[in-house]
């Protein structure tokens, strides 16, 4: 061996080692960020916050089915005590009625702290005789029987007012006690998980903690056919890693087990074989070493997508080999690496387009490849040869070339009638283009449909805890956004006086800012000022001031009452309530208030725009989560039609620059177009719902399928195309075409697509060049 | 008052039962027979802490077989409507629904009602011990509580009719407060 030789062996091992030391160190995630924008506008940063962190994101519907209805209800009350006891939860409900009496207890108790009628006016002589007639009233109706205990401490019914505020939210029916769905045949609990929903780890143990308790109370209990179910976003997100974790190993083992098949069938030689694995594990190591460095973490669906790269890279040790084996490792250098290197830089034009994505998947997917491709030509170029210097003797191809060029042969017949198959499935696209394309963002998601339709099912059940429409208000401290959701208030029940939203959740309605909660005590009167006010005021009334000197007492005691803090509500259920709409965030405290529709556009939801404008310059921002997911994909999706262009016009630059001549670069490009749209024309008919991936995955068919084109394109220009050398390229193709192919298999949608587009799409590029290459001279 | 309600049930109570083959059954059979229409509506409460009853006036629209309207004009305008087993409450341009089941009083309250009109004889039982007196043009249905739940908030529930048309409904709270329904059919 070249003592050059051994430097660059030895630079090669170090960088390896190198790698795989930082391999070693990487953080692997298969968690939903992946698909979380990376330049966030504020209200997609709100969202990104919500999906992340916020309380949504952390509860988890659960079901208990089998068993009778007291069973079921027995279960439930056993399992809310074990989930209660365990770290894992911040809260369980499942509507036992004693939580309601301690929430009861607690507005009671600080009905004057927390009640907004609590005003001077509503303590002056008119303003009492209005507030006890109300109450009266109140009392004649079937709602009264809420009122009557407490009548004579309350006449001015605050406590209705609160509790009025707590049934904003529907709640789902109660059988034997505790929540069920309308069919009475499951029971319903909500669990609040205290690990945040990015935190997929804790949302595991959360979730396993649910299922190993209720086994243990079902086990204790001996219902043998009950059994739980769990839904929410930490569900899927548990599901969704796992989905891709065991796909990408899978498909992986799979599609390299395949590739290493087709590769021992060519080379027939154990040595070849890992002399040519060696530029795809290079590259591959690189890739993850590259994408670890920039971004700090790496997708699991990236490394899943460096399946779809071994047989990509794998092509250029093939080219070597099969060429170098028959002229020489200097031979090969000089008339064929430059075709394998344009080929090489078409492949990173077409990637390196995604490095400028906005939505992180795709950027470390374009980093990633074009990462590992370089690695990967540049291993085959300058470490290859450093080990076999003179090449391997390789079966010689020739024959399998000739049967091929035979193929070809006939194929070109077929030149026409597939350009006119071509012509006609673009003018039904050019028909079908209003739904050619996916415009909603769920089509990303890896949820199963029938886990959707559980969800469905436990939310509809649930009373559908509705989380579209958000409103943020952020602050330096508690007080300071107290204070301002507090002055939002006003504003929000004109909206829900015109009807514009059907209520809202707060978290002031039940932990008051201590501003108000000081002013609403000012406004009490003392004993003997109250006294006289009601003796007044109660004349002729059926309630009379002389039996209500509970109320005095109740008002006096208030006005020196120690102020309402967080932690006075806990164990009340509303501390649950409170916590899931104020909380510390980074940069200071958060308040979410969620805005319900009103009741009659439930289905069409709220006239966002128009309640944006009406909380114009508030200070809060307004958030439809699922319009910003919207405009997200939208988003998503207009950037990745811009980089595919601006990829296809990289390449096409090269192109350009390259072959320097009009007839050679179309030669080269019509198989492309004509691979593009009947690819498109196939995935459509064949019923493949299109989303951004797919279009991401016709930049790759452009990218690698050039590759192809630029070998054909030898021909043309008086090289001649060996036999071996086309044996070399169908070869390459079926690795490239096994490798994308098999992503198709994945469940996992954003894998999926770039299989199902790439595979079959590198095939027809290669087929398509090869009808097309004119039948040029051969050895 | 009380005292005369009382003098007057203990009067219905010894009614003589001229046909003392008249049943439940009968009962119900003939109330779920009716067609269902409106009523007008005299509703008396008298509470323990009140030193004059609070009465309520209205309009009631029962439509078999679940649907029952209750629209109380004075003293302050109200609409309870229960539609199969959603009861929905408006009140001063605010609107409340319950899914019933959640609560056991407005349960109580329902049943009887719904169950006296829609003659569901089975509703009916599950909840309440049932007492007939009278006869089929008079009498008088009176309904104990079973579920001690329910218990803890009506005593006795006394429904008194004319044939198949509902006259009376009077609820006797646990607490000794007590409430008369008083209807009248709207002449068409």
């Amino acid at each position: 061996m070249r003592p050059g030789a051994w430097r660059v062996l030895l630079i090669w091992l170090a960088a390896m080692l190198a790698g795989v030391g930082m391999v070693a160190q990487s953080r692997f995630t298969a968690d939903m960020s992946f698909f979380l924008p990376s330049d966030p506008t504020p209200g997609q940063q709100a969202m990104v916050e919500q999906v992340r962190e916020g309380s949504v994101a952390r509860l988890l519907m659960l079901g208990i089915e089998g068993g009778d209805a007291t069973t079921r209800a027995t279960l439930s009350r056993e399992l809310k005590k074990r989930l209660d006891a365990d770290g894992a939860f911040e809260g369980v409900q499942n509507g036992q009625s004693d939580i309601e009496a301690s929430v009861r207890e607690v507005l009671l108790a600080h009905r004057y702290l927390l009640s907004p009628a609590v005003t001077p006016e509503r303590f002056s002589i008119t303003g009492l005789r209005q507030a006890t007639d109300d109450s009266l009233a109140l009392l004649a109706s079937p709602a009264g029987m809420l009122i009557r205990p407490h009548l004579l401490e309350d006449p001015t019914g605050e406590l209705w007012a609160l509790l009025q505020g707590l049934q904003v939210g529907q709640q789902p029916d109660a059988v034997d006690g505790v929540w069920a769905s309308r069919d009475g045949q499951r029971a319903l609990m909500l669990a609040q998980t205290r690990a945040d929903g990015a935190d997929t780890d804790g949302q595991q143990r959360a979730i396993e903690t649910a299922r190993s308790s209720f086994e243990a109370v079902r086990q204790e209990l001996g219902v043998p056919d009950a059994r739980l179910l769990v839904s929410g976003p930490g569900v899927f997100a548990v599901q969704a890693r796992e989905t891709i974790r065991s796909e990408v190993t899978r498909l992986s083992l799979l599609g390299t087990s395949l590739i290493v098949l087709v590769l021992l069938t060519i080379y027939r030689s154990p040595r070849l074989l890992a002399l040519g694995l060696l530029p795809v594990a290079s590259g591959a190591l690189a890739g993850i070493v590259a994408v670890s460095w920039v971004h700090g973490t790496v997708f699991a669906i990236t490394v899943g997508f460096g399946l779809a790269l071994i047989g990509e890279a794998v092509d250029y040790a093939i080219y070597y080999f099969v060429q170098a084996g028959r002229i020489g490792a200097a031979a090969w250098q000089e008339r064929f690496w430059p075709t394998v290197r344009l080929g090489v830089l078409t492949s990173v034009a077409g990637f390196g387009a995604l490095l400028w994505a906005g939505f992180p998947g795709l950027g470390q997917l374009g980093l990633y490849a074009l990462t590992g491709v370089l690695v990967a030509a540049l291993v085959t170029r300058f470490v290859l040869p450093a080990l076999v210097p003179d090449g391997l003797p390789v079966r010689d191809l020739s024959p399998l070339g000739r049967r091929l060029e035979a193929g070809i042969e006939h194929l070109r017949h077929l030149r026409w009638p597939v350009l006119v198959l071509a012509l006609v499935g673009m003018v039904w696209l050019v028909q079908q283009r209003e739904g050619l394309w996916q415009p909603d963002i769920s089509v990303l998601s890896t949820a199963r449909a029938d886990d959707l339709a559980l969800d469905g099912q436990l939310r509809e059940d649930m009373g559908g805890p509705d989380s579209r429409y958000l409103l943020v208000v952020k602050g330096s401290g508690q007080e300071a956004v107290l204070q301002q959701v507090e002055a939002l208030t006003p504003r929000l029940e004109a909206l829900v006086e015109q009807g514009l939203i059907g209520g809202y959740d707060s978290p002031a309605r039940f932990l008051p800012s201590e501003r108000t909660q000081r002013a609403r005590q000012a406004a009490l009167p003392d004993a003997d000022l109250l006294r006289e006010r009601l003796t007044e005021a109660q004349a002729g009334s059926p309630l009379s001031a002389s039996r209500l000197e509970p109320f005095i007492q109740s008002v006096a005691a208030a006005r020196d009452q120690p102020l309402l803090r967080a932690e006075d509500l806990q164990g009340s259920g509303l501390d649950l309530l409170v916590g899931a709409l104020l909380m510390e965030a980074s940069d200071g405290w958060r308040a979410v208030l969620p805005l319900h529709p009103p009741p009659q556009a439930h289905e069409a939801g709220l006239d966002g725009q128009r309640v944006a404008q009406a909380l114009s310059g508030s200070g809060a921002l307004f958030i439809d989560l699922k319009g910003e997911l919207d405009s997200l994909y939208d988003s998503y999706l207009g950037e990745a039609v811009w980089l595919s262009l601006a990829g296809v016009a990289l390449v096409l630059l090269l192109l350009v620059l390259t072959l320097r001549s009009l007839p050679r670069l179309l030669s080269v490009l019509l198989p492309l177009a004509l691979a593009v749209v009947l690819l498109i024309a196939g995935l459509h008919l064949a019923g493949e719902r299109l989303h951004l991936l797919h279009l991401v995955g016709l930049l790759l068919v452009v990218a690698v399928g050039s590759n192809y084109g630029l070998f054909f394109d030898r021909t043309a220009a008086g090289h001649g195309l060996e036999a071996s050398t086309l044996s070399a390229m169908a070869v390459a193709n079926l690795t490239t075409v096994i490798g994308f192919g098999m992503l198709s298999f994945s469940t996992v949608p954003v894998l999926h697509a770039i299989g199902i587009t790439v595979g079959p799409g590198a095939l027809m590029a290669f087929v398509l060049a090869a009808m097309f290459s004119p039948g040029g001279p051969r050895p | 008052m009380t005292r005369r309600l009382i003098a007057l049930l203990l009067l219905v109570a010894s009614w003589p039962t001229l046909a003392s083959s008249f049943t439940i059954e009968q009962l119900m059979r003939s109330l779920a027979a009716h067609p269902g229409g409106s009523v007008r509506f005299v509703e008396t409460r008298h509470v323990a802490v009140l030193d004059v009853p609070i009465v309520s006036t209205g309009e009631m629209t029962y439509t078999p077989p679940d649907r029952l309207e209750k629209r109380t004009l004075t003293p302050r305008p109200e609409r309870l409507l229960l539609e199969r087993d959603t009861l929905t409450l408006e009140r001063d341009q605010r609107r409340m629904s319950l899914r019933l089941g959640n609560r056991p009083e407005v349960l109580a309250f329902v049943d009887s009602i719904r169950g006296m009109l829609g003659g569901h004889h089975q509703a009916l039982e599950r909840n309440y011990l049932m007492q007939l007196q009278g006869s089929p043009q008079r009498w008088v249905l009176t309904l104990y509580p079973k579920d001690h739940e329910i218990a803890a908030l009506v005593q006795r529930i006394t429904v008194a009719g004319q044939a198949d048309q509902v006259r009376s409904i009077e609820y006797l709270q646990a607490d000794g407060d007590r409430s008369v329904l008083e209807v009248e059919p709207v002449k068409p």
